[in-house]
Protein backbone atom coordinates (compact mmCIF):
# COMPACT_ATOMS: atom_id res chain seq x y z
CA UNK A 1 0.00 0.00 0.00
CA UNK A 2 1.69 3.11 -0.90
CA UNK A 3 0.05 6.20 1.20
CA UNK A 4 1.24 9.37 0.89
CA UNK A 5 1.29 11.38 3.84
CA UNK A 6 0.28 13.64 5.05
CA UNK A 7 -3.58 13.29 4.30
CA UNK A 8 -5.93 15.50 3.84
CA UNK A 9 -8.98 15.75 5.41
CA UNK A 10 -10.03 19.18 5.91
CA UNK A 11 -12.04 19.81 2.97
CA UNK A 12 -14.36 22.02 4.42
CA UNK A 13 -11.67 24.94 4.98
CA UNK A 14 -10.58 24.22 1.03
CA UNK A 15 -9.80 22.20 -1.51
CA UNK A 16 -6.90 21.48 -4.11
CA UNK A 17 -7.33 22.90 -7.79
CA UNK A 18 -8.63 19.93 -9.73
CA UNK A 19 -6.16 19.18 -12.64
CA UNK A 20 -8.73 19.57 -15.33
CA UNK A 21 -9.36 23.69 -13.44
CA UNK A 22 -5.92 24.26 -14.05
CA UNK A 23 -5.36 23.00 -17.48
CA UNK A 24 -8.27 25.29 -18.54
CA UNK A 25 -6.81 28.17 -16.59
CA UNK A 26 -3.77 28.43 -17.80
CA UNK A 27 -3.79 29.76 -21.54
CA UNK A 28 -5.68 33.04 -19.63
CA UNK A 29 -2.61 33.72 -17.66
CA UNK A 30 -0.44 33.97 -21.00
CA UNK A 31 -1.63 33.83 -24.37
CA UNK A 32 -5.11 35.00 -23.80
CA UNK A 33 -4.70 37.44 -20.64
CA UNK A 34 -6.85 40.25 -21.96
CA UNK A 35 -9.05 42.47 -20.14
CA UNK A 36 -12.90 41.51 -20.49
CA UNK A 37 -14.01 45.49 -19.82
CA UNK A 38 -11.53 46.26 -22.80
CA UNK A 39 -14.65 45.97 -25.66
CA UNK A 40 -12.66 47.14 -28.80
CA UNK A 41 -9.70 44.47 -29.20
CA UNK A 42 -9.36 40.71 -29.70
CA UNK A 43 -7.48 40.17 -26.57
CA UNK A 44 -10.82 41.66 -24.69
CA UNK A 45 -13.15 40.05 -26.70
CA UNK A 46 -11.63 36.81 -26.07
CA UNK A 47 -11.37 37.20 -22.16
CA UNK A 48 -15.20 38.29 -22.25
CA UNK A 49 -15.85 35.18 -24.19
CA UNK A 50 -14.19 33.22 -21.43
CA UNK A 51 -15.86 35.03 -18.22
CA UNK A 52 -19.19 34.61 -19.98
CA UNK A 53 -18.86 31.02 -20.70
CA UNK A 54 -17.80 30.80 -17.12
CA UNK A 55 -20.90 32.84 -16.13
CA UNK A 56 -23.10 30.32 -17.93
CA UNK A 57 -21.51 27.19 -16.37
CA UNK A 58 -21.71 28.74 -12.45
CA UNK A 59 -25.43 29.64 -13.54
CA UNK A 60 -26.58 26.24 -14.58
CA UNK A 61 -25.02 25.02 -11.43
CA UNK A 62 -26.89 26.99 -9.37
CA UNK A 63 -30.15 26.63 -11.25
CA UNK A 64 -30.34 29.99 -12.12
CA UNK A 65 -32.93 31.29 -15.74
CA UNK A 66 -29.98 33.54 -16.95
CA UNK A 67 -26.50 33.88 -16.72
CA UNK A 68 -27.17 37.48 -16.18
CA UNK A 69 -28.02 36.75 -12.56
CA UNK A 70 -24.04 35.90 -11.66
CA UNK A 71 -21.73 38.61 -10.34
CA UNK A 72 -18.02 37.34 -10.13
CA UNK A 73 -16.70 38.45 -6.85
CA UNK A 74 -13.48 37.88 -4.53
CA UNK A 75 -15.37 34.77 -2.50
CA UNK A 76 -18.02 34.12 -0.70
CA UNK A 77 -17.06 36.72 1.67
CA UNK A 78 -17.22 39.42 -0.26
CA UNK A 79 -20.38 37.82 -1.68
CA UNK A 80 -22.30 37.59 2.08
CA UNK A 81 -21.04 41.13 2.52
CA UNK A 82 -22.69 42.43 -0.85
CA UNK A 83 -25.95 40.50 -0.70
CA UNK A 84 -26.52 41.76 2.84
CA UNK A 85 -25.45 45.32 3.16
CA UNK A 86 -26.47 45.76 -0.63
CA UNK A 87 -29.80 44.53 0.34
CA UNK A 88 -29.88 46.17 3.58
CA UNK A 89 -28.80 49.72 2.02
CA UNK A 90 -31.23 49.84 -1.25
CA UNK A 91 -34.58 48.49 0.93
CA UNK A 92 -33.64 50.79 3.65
CA UNK A 93 -37.25 52.76 3.10
CA UNK A 94 -38.96 49.34 2.95
CA UNK A 95 -37.61 47.94 6.21
CA UNK A 96 -34.95 47.79 8.64
CA UNK A 97 -35.07 43.74 9.99
CA UNK A 98 -32.58 40.61 9.12
CA UNK A 99 -33.37 37.28 9.78
CA UNK A 100 -30.38 35.14 10.32
CA UNK A 101 -29.88 31.94 12.54
CA UNK A 102 -26.57 31.89 15.17
CA UNK A 103 -24.57 28.86 13.29
CA UNK A 104 -23.76 31.11 10.11
CA UNK A 105 -20.39 31.84 8.94
CA UNK A 106 -18.67 34.81 10.38
CA UNK A 107 -18.97 36.41 6.98
CA UNK A 108 -22.92 36.55 7.64
CA UNK A 109 -22.88 37.01 11.32
CA UNK A 110 -20.28 40.07 11.39
CA UNK A 111 -21.83 41.54 8.28
CA UNK A 112 -25.22 41.57 10.43
CA UNK A 113 -23.22 42.92 13.61
CA UNK A 114 -22.17 45.78 11.16
CA UNK A 115 -25.40 46.37 10.24
CA UNK A 116 -27.01 46.85 13.61
CA UNK A 117 -24.36 49.18 14.47
CA UNK A 118 -26.03 51.41 12.16
CA UNK A 119 -29.37 51.10 12.98
CA UNK A 120 -30.37 47.75 11.84
CA UNK A 121 -32.54 45.21 13.58
CA UNK A 122 -30.97 41.58 13.25
CA UNK A 123 -32.65 38.48 14.54
CA UNK A 124 -30.37 35.49 15.22
CA UNK A 125 -33.02 32.52 15.65
CA UNK A 126 -31.24 29.33 17.70
CA UNK A 127 -30.93 25.95 16.32
CA UNK A 128 -31.80 22.77 17.54
CA UNK A 129 -29.56 19.86 19.15
CA UNK A 130 -29.44 19.01 15.44
CA UNK A 131 -28.33 21.98 14.50
CA UNK A 132 -31.01 23.29 12.72
CA UNK A 133 -33.25 26.08 12.51
CA UNK A 134 -37.04 25.42 12.57
CA UNK A 135 -38.90 27.23 9.57
CA UNK A 136 -41.66 27.87 12.05
CA UNK A 137 -39.24 30.03 14.26
CA UNK A 138 -38.63 32.03 10.59
CA UNK A 139 -42.14 32.41 9.91
CA UNK A 140 -42.55 33.69 13.38
CA UNK A 141 -39.36 36.21 13.44
CA UNK A 142 -40.68 37.74 9.75
CA UNK A 143 -42.68 40.98 10.59
CA UNK A 144 -43.54 43.90 8.44
CA UNK A 145 -40.20 45.33 8.52
CA UNK A 146 -38.37 42.66 7.46
CA UNK A 147 -36.82 42.90 4.06
CA UNK A 148 -34.60 39.58 4.01
CA UNK A 149 -33.57 36.01 5.85
CA UNK A 150 -30.54 34.75 5.21
CA UNK A 151 -29.78 30.94 6.32
CA UNK A 152 -26.90 29.22 5.06
CA UNK A 153 -27.49 26.10 2.80
CA UNK A 154 -24.95 23.92 4.82
CA UNK A 155 -22.80 24.15 7.64
CA UNK A 156 -19.03 24.54 7.57
CA UNK A 157 -18.57 22.78 10.88
CA UNK A 158 -21.13 20.25 11.54
CA UNK A 159 -22.16 19.68 8.30
CA UNK A 160 -25.34 20.21 9.04
CA UNK A 161 -28.30 21.12 6.17
CA UNK A 162 -30.96 23.64 6.39
CA UNK A 163 -34.25 23.32 5.74
CA UNK A 164 -33.83 25.95 2.95
CA UNK A 165 -37.14 24.57 0.40
CA UNK A 166 -39.13 25.32 3.31
CA UNK A 167 -38.04 28.56 4.64
CA UNK A 168 -37.69 29.01 0.21
CA UNK A 169 -41.68 28.69 0.91
CA UNK A 170 -42.10 30.69 3.77
CA UNK A 171 -40.05 33.92 2.46
CA UNK A 172 -41.95 33.74 -1.08
CA UNK A 173 -45.42 33.85 0.63
CA UNK A 174 -44.19 36.74 2.46
CA UNK A 175 -42.61 38.59 0.20
CA UNK A 176 -39.40 38.63 1.86
CA UNK A 177 -35.79 38.38 0.01
CA UNK A 178 -33.97 34.70 0.84
CA UNK A 179 -30.53 35.06 1.07
CA UNK A 180 -28.29 31.48 1.29
CA UNK A 181 -24.46 31.19 1.44
CA UNK A 182 -24.68 27.63 -0.42
CA UNK A 183 -20.61 27.79 -0.19
CA UNK A 184 -20.42 23.90 1.55
CA UNK A 185 -23.42 22.81 0.04
CA UNK A 186 -23.49 23.22 -3.48
CA UNK A 187 -22.79 20.27 -5.80
CA UNK A 188 -23.27 18.12 -2.37
CA UNK A 189 -26.14 18.52 -1.80
CA UNK A 190 -29.68 19.37 -3.61
CA UNK A 191 -29.60 23.02 -4.03
CA UNK A 192 -31.52 25.02 -7.03
CA UNK A 193 -32.44 28.77 -6.67
CA UNK A 194 -35.75 28.15 -8.63
CA UNK A 195 -37.28 25.49 -6.61
CA UNK A 196 -36.04 26.28 -3.39
CA UNK A 197 -37.22 30.02 -3.72
CA UNK A 198 -33.86 31.43 -3.04
CA UNK A 199 -32.87 35.06 -4.34
CA UNK A 200 -29.54 35.65 -3.35
CA UNK A 201 -27.10 32.96 -2.86
CA UNK A 202 -23.12 33.01 -2.44
CA UNK A 203 -20.97 30.21 -3.39
CA UNK A 204 -16.97 30.23 -3.55
CA UNK A 205 -14.51 28.49 -5.97
CA UNK A 206 -11.88 27.19 -3.82
CA UNK A 207 -14.58 24.74 -1.88
CA UNK A 208 -15.20 23.30 -5.10
CA UNK A 209 -11.93 21.97 -6.47
CA UNK A 210 -11.16 25.42 -7.74
CA UNK A 211 -8.95 28.25 -7.21
CA UNK A 212 -8.87 30.60 -4.38
CA UNK A 213 -10.12 34.52 -4.36
CA UNK A 214 -13.12 34.19 -6.80
CA UNK A 215 -16.84 33.62 -5.86
CA UNK A 216 -20.06 34.80 -6.99
CA UNK A 217 -23.43 36.23 -5.88
CA UNK A 218 -26.18 34.63 -7.91
CA UNK A 219 -29.19 37.74 -8.01
CA UNK A 220 -32.82 37.50 -8.92
CA UNK A 221 -33.52 39.12 -12.01
CA UNK A 222 -36.94 38.19 -12.09
CA UNK A 223 -39.87 37.02 -9.83
CA UNK A 224 -38.91 39.01 -7.88
CA UNK A 225 -36.11 41.07 -9.36
CA UNK A 226 -33.47 41.87 -6.42
CA UNK A 227 -31.60 45.30 -6.31
CA UNK A 228 -28.41 45.58 -4.61
CA UNK A 229 -26.39 48.97 -3.62
CA UNK A 230 -23.00 48.34 -4.57
CA UNK A 231 -20.38 47.72 -2.08
CA UNK A 232 -17.50 48.82 -4.53
CA UNK A 233 -17.10 52.19 -6.25
CA UNK A 234 -15.34 52.09 -9.58
CA UNK A 235 -15.34 51.01 -12.94
CA UNK A 236 -19.11 49.46 -12.65
CA UNK A 237 -17.80 46.27 -13.89
CA UNK A 238 -20.99 43.43 -13.02
CA UNK A 239 -23.74 45.58 -14.31
CA UNK A 240 -22.82 48.00 -11.24
CA UNK A 241 -23.26 45.47 -8.87
CA UNK A 242 -19.56 44.93 -8.36
CA UNK A 243 -16.44 47.11 -9.62
CA UNK A 244 -12.88 45.69 -10.62
CA UNK A 245 -10.99 44.36 -13.13
CA UNK A 246 -12.78 40.60 -13.60
CA UNK A 247 -9.82 37.61 -12.53
CA UNK A 248 -10.20 36.01 -15.53
CA UNK A 249 -7.72 32.98 -15.18
CA UNK A 250 -9.89 32.49 -11.70
CA UNK A 251 -13.14 32.97 -13.08
CA UNK A 252 -12.36 30.24 -16.04
CA UNK A 253 -11.54 28.39 -13.39
CA UNK A 254 -14.73 28.35 -11.15
CA UNK A 255 -16.43 28.04 -14.35
CA UNK A 256 -14.57 24.59 -15.18
CA UNK A 257 -15.37 23.58 -11.62
CA UNK A 258 -18.64 24.16 -11.38
CA UNK A 259 -19.34 22.12 -14.53
CA UNK A 260 -17.63 19.61 -13.44
CA UNK A 261 -19.55 19.63 -9.94
CA UNK A 262 -22.44 19.49 -11.97
CA UNK A 263 -21.75 16.68 -14.29
CA UNK A 264 -20.13 14.81 -11.50
CA UNK A 265 -21.54 15.89 -7.99
CA UNK A 266 -23.90 13.31 -7.42
CA UNK A 267 -22.01 10.53 -7.88
CA UNK A 268 -18.99 11.63 -6.03
CA UNK A 269 -21.51 12.73 -2.96
CA UNK A 270 -22.27 8.85 -3.02
CA UNK A 271 -18.68 7.59 -3.18
CA UNK A 272 -17.80 10.43 -0.91
CA UNK A 273 -20.54 9.52 1.65
CA UNK A 274 -19.22 5.93 1.43
CA UNK A 275 -16.28 7.04 2.49
CA UNK A 276 -16.99 8.94 5.25
CA UNK A 277 -19.43 5.98 7.03
CA UNK A 278 -16.85 3.41 6.60
CA UNK A 279 -14.70 6.12 8.97
CA UNK A 280 -17.16 7.02 11.32
CA UNK A 281 -18.74 3.61 11.69
CA UNK A 282 -14.96 2.12 12.48
CA UNK A 283 -14.35 5.11 14.99
CA UNK A 284 -18.10 4.56 16.62
CA UNK A 285 -17.03 1.00 16.46
CA UNK A 286 -13.63 0.83 18.30
CA UNK A 287 -14.28 3.70 20.71
CA UNK A 288 -16.39 4.29 23.23
CA UNK A 289 -17.45 7.82 24.09
CA UNK A 290 -17.20 9.59 21.13
CA UNK A 291 -20.52 11.57 20.07
CA UNK A 292 -21.57 12.96 16.43
CA UNK A 293 -22.14 16.72 16.78
CA UNK A 294 -24.95 18.07 14.32
CA UNK A 295 -27.57 16.36 12.55
CA UNK A 296 -27.47 12.72 11.45
CA UNK A 297 -29.76 12.95 8.22
CA UNK A 298 -29.53 16.11 6.94
CA UNK A 299 -25.43 16.47 6.84
CA UNK A 300 -23.33 16.76 3.93
CA UNK A 301 -22.03 13.85 2.69
CA UNK A 302 -18.06 14.25 3.65
CA UNK A 303 -18.63 16.05 7.27
CA UNK A 304 -17.86 13.94 9.92
CA UNK A 305 -17.89 15.87 13.09
CA UNK A 306 -17.06 13.96 16.23
CA UNK A 307 -16.11 14.42 19.78
CA UNK A 308 -13.64 11.77 21.40
CA UNK A 309 -14.60 12.27 25.06
CA UNK A 310 -12.01 12.88 27.95
CA UNK A 311 -9.66 13.79 24.53
CA UNK A 312 -8.73 16.97 23.91
CA UNK A 313 -9.21 18.19 20.22
CA UNK A 314 -5.87 19.70 19.68
CA UNK A 315 -3.83 17.30 21.36
CA UNK A 316 -5.31 14.74 19.55
CA UNK A 317 -4.33 16.94 16.42
CA UNK A 318 -0.74 17.32 17.05
CA UNK A 319 -0.71 13.14 17.54
CA UNK A 320 -2.05 12.35 14.42
CA UNK A 321 -0.25 15.49 12.59
CA UNK A 322 0.01 13.23 9.06
CA UNK A 323 -3.66 14.15 8.95
CA UNK A 324 -5.25 17.81 8.14
CA UNK A 325 -7.95 18.11 10.17
CA UNK A 326 -9.43 20.44 11.91
CA UNK A 327 -11.43 20.90 15.61
CA UNK A 328 -13.51 23.25 17.55
CA UNK A 329 -10.88 23.18 20.72
CA UNK A 330 -10.63 26.44 21.91
CA UNK A 331 -6.94 26.00 21.46
CA UNK A 332 -7.14 26.22 17.89
CA UNK A 333 -7.97 29.52 17.62
CA UNK A 334 -6.33 32.58 19.55
CA UNK A 335 -9.45 33.24 21.47
CA UNK A 336 -9.59 30.31 23.77
CA UNK A 337 -13.32 30.04 23.16
CA UNK A 338 -14.70 26.67 21.88
CA UNK A 339 -16.67 26.69 18.61
CA UNK A 340 -19.66 29.10 18.59
CA UNK A 341 -21.14 26.07 16.08
CA UNK A 342 -21.25 23.43 19.06
CA UNK A 343 -22.32 25.92 21.55
CA UNK A 344 -25.09 26.88 19.49
CA UNK A 345 -26.05 23.13 19.54
CA UNK A 346 -25.74 22.64 23.06
CA UNK A 347 -22.97 20.66 23.16
CA UNK A 348 -20.99 20.85 26.63
CA UNK A 349 -18.01 23.28 26.24
CA UNK A 350 -16.09 20.16 27.78
CA UNK A 351 -17.18 18.20 24.09
CA UNK A 352 -16.32 21.07 22.58
CA UNK A 353 -13.00 21.25 23.22
CA UNK A 354 -13.15 17.47 22.20
CA UNK A 355 -14.11 18.03 18.45
CA UNK A 356 -12.88 17.26 15.11
CA UNK A 357 -13.87 17.76 11.91
CA UNK A 358 -12.99 15.49 9.17
CA UNK A 359 -14.19 16.52 5.68
CA UNK A 360 -13.88 14.15 3.11
CA UNK A 361 -13.52 15.15 -0.69
CA UNK A 362 -13.25 14.05 -3.99
CA UNK A 363 -9.11 12.78 -3.58
CA UNK A 364 -9.77 10.80 -0.63
CA UNK A 365 -9.47 7.05 -1.21
CA UNK A 366 -10.48 4.03 1.22
CA UNK A 367 -7.08 3.17 1.84
CA UNK A 368 -6.93 6.47 3.44
CA UNK A 369 -9.67 5.86 5.48
CA UNK A 370 -8.99 3.12 6.99
CA UNK A 371 -5.46 4.64 7.86
CA UNK A 372 -6.91 7.61 9.13
CA UNK A 373 -9.42 5.26 11.74
CA UNK A 374 -6.53 3.21 12.70
CA UNK A 375 -4.43 6.10 13.46
CA UNK A 376 -6.96 7.77 15.42
CA UNK A 377 -8.24 5.00 17.37
CA UNK A 378 -4.73 4.22 18.54
CA UNK A 379 -3.60 7.83 19.43
CA UNK A 380 -7.61 8.77 21.38
CA UNK A 381 -6.98 5.26 23.51
CA UNK A 382 -3.17 6.78 24.45
CA UNK A 383 -4.14 10.13 24.86
CA UNK A 384 -7.18 8.75 27.08
CA UNK A 385 -4.79 6.59 29.04
CA UNK A 386 -2.57 10.13 29.77
CA UNK A 387 -6.75 11.94 30.40
CA UNK A 388 -7.37 12.51 34.51
CA UNK A 389 -10.68 12.55 32.82
CA UNK A 390 -10.65 9.58 31.41
CA UNK A 391 -8.91 7.36 34.61
CA UNK A 392 -12.29 9.56 36.86
CA UNK A 393 -14.69 8.59 34.66
CA UNK A 394 -13.76 5.02 34.78
CA UNK A 395 -13.82 5.33 38.29
CA UNK A 396 -17.58 6.08 38.07
CA UNK A 397 -16.71 9.27 39.41
CA UNK A 398 -19.19 12.05 37.34
CA UNK A 399 -16.95 14.91 36.18
CA UNK A 400 -20.13 17.30 35.98
CA UNK A 401 -20.27 17.15 39.81
CA UNK A 402 -16.94 17.73 40.77
CA UNK A 403 -15.74 21.38 41.41
CA UNK A 404 -13.20 22.30 39.22
CA UNK A 405 -10.66 25.04 39.73
CA UNK A 406 -10.67 27.07 36.95
CA UNK A 407 -7.46 28.98 35.91
CA UNK B 1 0.49 27.17 14.58
CA UNK B 2 3.93 25.05 14.89
CA UNK B 3 4.94 23.39 17.95
CA UNK B 4 8.61 23.39 19.00
CA UNK B 5 10.68 20.09 18.61
CA UNK B 6 10.89 19.37 22.39
CA UNK B 7 6.91 20.01 22.76
CA UNK B 8 6.35 17.28 20.02
CA UNK B 9 9.29 15.60 21.44
CA UNK B 10 7.27 15.68 25.01
CA UNK B 11 3.76 14.43 23.52
CA UNK B 12 5.35 12.23 21.26
CA UNK B 13 6.86 10.72 24.51
CA UNK B 14 5.70 12.00 27.82
CA UNK B 15 7.19 11.27 30.93
CA UNK B 16 6.58 9.60 34.45
CA UNK B 17 2.83 9.24 32.99
CA UNK B 18 0.57 7.70 35.48
CA UNK B 19 -1.09 7.11 39.25
CA UNK B 20 0.32 7.11 42.74
CA UNK B 21 -1.83 6.36 45.76
CA UNK B 22 -3.68 9.81 46.38
CA UNK B 23 -4.20 8.48 50.34
CA UNK B 24 -0.29 7.71 50.72
CA UNK B 25 0.33 10.32 53.79
CA UNK B 26 3.72 10.88 51.62
CA UNK B 27 2.31 11.81 48.49
CA UNK B 28 0.53 15.07 47.10
CA UNK B 29 -1.86 15.60 44.71
CA UNK B 30 -2.47 18.36 42.51
CA UNK B 31 -5.79 18.59 40.20
CA UNK B 32 -6.22 22.33 37.97
CA UNK B 33 -8.18 23.44 35.15
CA UNK B 34 -11.62 22.67 34.07
CA UNK B 35 -13.07 20.06 31.39
CA UNK B 36 -15.10 23.48 29.81
CA UNK B 37 -11.63 25.05 29.84
CA UNK B 38 -9.95 22.53 27.81
CA UNK B 39 -7.12 21.41 30.08
CA UNK B 40 -7.22 19.71 33.15
CA UNK B 41 -4.00 18.76 35.01
CA UNK B 42 -3.00 15.86 37.72
CA UNK B 43 0.46 16.36 39.09
CA UNK B 44 1.42 13.82 42.56
CA UNK B 45 4.12 14.16 43.79
CA UNK B 46 5.93 11.62 46.52
CA UNK B 47 8.10 12.90 49.21
CA UNK B 48 10.49 10.01 50.73
CA UNK B 49 11.94 10.17 54.09
CA UNK B 50 14.66 12.42 53.31
CA UNK B 51 12.42 15.48 52.16
CA UNK B 52 13.36 14.76 48.27
CA UNK B 53 10.85 13.98 46.04
CA UNK B 54 11.28 10.57 44.99
CA UNK B 55 8.61 9.91 42.16
CA UNK B 56 6.34 12.79 40.37
CA UNK B 57 3.57 11.81 38.08
CA UNK B 58 1.28 13.09 35.53
CA UNK B 59 -2.01 12.98 33.72
CA UNK B 60 -3.06 15.68 31.47
CA UNK B 61 -6.38 16.11 29.59
CA UNK B 62 -5.21 19.56 27.29
CA UNK B 63 -3.43 20.36 23.81
CA UNK B 64 0.25 19.48 23.23
CA UNK B 65 1.53 22.36 25.31
CA UNK B 66 -0.27 21.46 27.95
CA UNK B 67 0.92 17.97 28.15
CA UNK B 68 4.75 19.04 27.69
CA UNK B 69 4.26 21.22 30.31
CA UNK B 70 3.35 18.71 32.60
CA UNK B 71 5.67 16.08 31.54
CA UNK B 72 8.45 18.10 31.99
CA UNK B 73 7.32 19.36 35.11
CA UNK B 74 7.41 15.63 36.57
CA UNK B 75 11.17 15.61 35.17
CA UNK B 76 12.14 18.27 37.25
CA UNK B 77 10.21 17.47 40.05
CA UNK B 78 11.97 14.37 40.77
CA UNK B 79 15.09 14.58 43.05
CA UNK B 80 14.02 18.30 44.38
CA UNK B 81 13.44 19.19 47.69
CA UNK B 82 9.70 20.88 48.39
CA UNK B 83 11.55 24.12 48.74
CA UNK B 84 13.39 23.56 45.80
CA UNK B 85 9.89 22.26 43.90
CA UNK B 86 8.04 25.43 44.85
CA UNK B 87 10.62 28.02 43.45
CA UNK B 88 10.22 26.60 39.99
CA UNK B 89 8.43 29.10 37.88
CA UNK B 90 5.90 28.93 34.65
CA UNK B 91 8.76 31.13 32.64
CA UNK B 92 10.94 28.56 33.44
CA UNK B 93 8.70 25.88 31.44
CA UNK B 94 7.83 28.67 28.70
CA UNK B 95 11.72 28.97 28.37
CA UNK B 96 12.67 25.52 28.06
CA UNK B 97 9.46 24.77 25.86
CA UNK B 98 9.62 27.89 23.44
CA UNK B 99 5.86 27.97 24.16
CA UNK B 100 4.17 30.73 22.12
CA UNK B 101 2.15 33.19 23.88
CA UNK B 102 -0.89 31.81 23.74
CA UNK B 103 -0.05 28.70 25.25
CA UNK B 104 1.35 30.65 28.34
CA UNK B 105 -1.48 29.52 30.33
CA UNK B 106 0.14 25.72 30.07
CA UNK B 107 2.43 26.57 31.98
CA UNK B 108 0.83 28.74 34.57
CA UNK B 109 -1.55 25.52 34.54
CA UNK B 110 1.99 23.40 35.44
CA UNK B 111 2.89 25.68 38.06
CA UNK B 112 -0.26 26.02 39.36
CA UNK B 113 -0.30 21.81 39.62
CA UNK B 114 2.90 22.12 41.33
CA UNK B 115 1.77 24.08 44.32
CA UNK B 116 -1.51 22.33 44.90
CA UNK B 117 0.36 19.36 44.95
CA UNK B 118 2.90 20.75 47.20
CA UNK B 119 0.04 22.20 48.98
CA UNK B 120 -1.94 19.11 49.52
CA UNK B 121 1.32 17.14 50.71
CA UNK B 122 1.79 19.91 53.47
CA UNK B 123 -1.93 19.67 54.62
CA UNK B 124 -1.44 16.14 55.04
CA UNK B 125 1.55 15.85 56.66
CA UNK B 126 0.46 19.24 58.84
CA UNK B 127 -2.43 16.30 59.78
CA UNK B 128 -0.21 13.69 60.23
CA UNK B 129 1.42 15.91 63.08
CA UNK B 130 -2.09 17.05 64.23
CA UNK B 131 -3.22 13.63 64.83
CA UNK B 132 0.72 12.39 66.51
CA UNK B 133 0.69 15.03 68.54
CA UNK B 134 -3.19 14.40 69.60
CA UNK B 135 -2.02 11.36 70.61
CA UNK B 136 1.27 11.81 72.30
CA UNK B 137 0.10 13.96 75.06
CA UNK B 138 -2.60 11.79 75.94
CA UNK B 139 -0.48 9.52 78.94
CA UNK B 140 -0.98 12.34 80.74
CA UNK B 141 -4.55 12.69 80.39
CA UNK B 142 -6.97 14.31 77.61
CA UNK B 143 -5.51 17.02 75.85
CA UNK B 144 -8.39 18.88 73.93
CA UNK B 145 -7.18 18.94 70.06
CA UNK B 146 -7.37 22.68 69.57
CA UNK B 147 -4.55 22.56 72.33
CA UNK B 148 -2.68 20.34 70.47
CA UNK B 149 -2.97 22.09 66.97
CA UNK B 150 -1.63 25.40 68.97
CA UNK B 151 0.99 23.79 70.68
CA UNK B 152 1.90 22.40 67.01
CA UNK B 153 2.34 26.05 65.79
C1 LIG C 1 -20.04 28.66 4.98
C2 LIG C 1 -18.95 29.56 4.49
N1 LIG C 1 -19.24 30.81 4.11
C3 LIG C 1 -18.31 31.66 3.68
C4 LIG C 1 -16.98 31.29 3.60
C5 LIG C 1 -15.96 32.29 3.13
O1 LIG C 1 -15.60 32.03 1.81
P1 LIG C 1 -14.33 32.72 1.15
O2 LIG C 1 -13.16 32.01 1.72
O3 LIG C 1 -14.48 32.47 -0.31
O4 LIG C 1 -14.36 34.16 1.47
C6 LIG C 1 -16.63 30.00 3.98
C7 LIG C 1 -15.23 29.54 3.93
O5 LIG C 1 -14.47 29.69 4.86
C8 LIG C 1 -17.63 29.12 4.44
O6 LIG C 1 -17.34 27.88 4.84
Amino acid sequence: MTLQLPIFMDYHSTTPVDPRVVEEMLPHFTKSFGNAASRNHAFGWAAEEAVEHARERVGQLLGAASAKEIVFTSGATESNNLAIKGVADFYRDKGDHVVTQVTEHKAVLDTCKRLEKEGLRVTYLDVGKDGRVDPADVAKAIGDKTILVSIMLANNEIGTVQPLREIGEITRARGVLLHSDAVQGVGKVPFDVQSMNVDLASVTAHKMYGPKGVGALYVRRSKPRVRLVAQMDGGGHERGMRSGTLNVPAIVGFGKACDIMRLEGREESARILALRERLRTRLVGELDEVHLNGSFEHRLPGNLNLSFAFVEGEGLMMAIKDVAVSSGSACTSSSLEPSYVLRALGVGDELAHSSIRFGLGRFNTPEEVDYVADLVATKVRKLRELSPLYEMHQEGIDLEKVQWVAH
Amino acid sequence: MSYSTKVIEHTENPRNVGTLDKNDPNVGTGLVGAPACGDVMRLQIKVGDGGLIEDARFKTFGCGSAIASSSLATEWLKGKTIDQAEAIRNVDIVTELDLPPVKIHCSVLAEDAIKSAIADFRAKQAARRDSVAAVAPASEGPVPHGAAREAQG
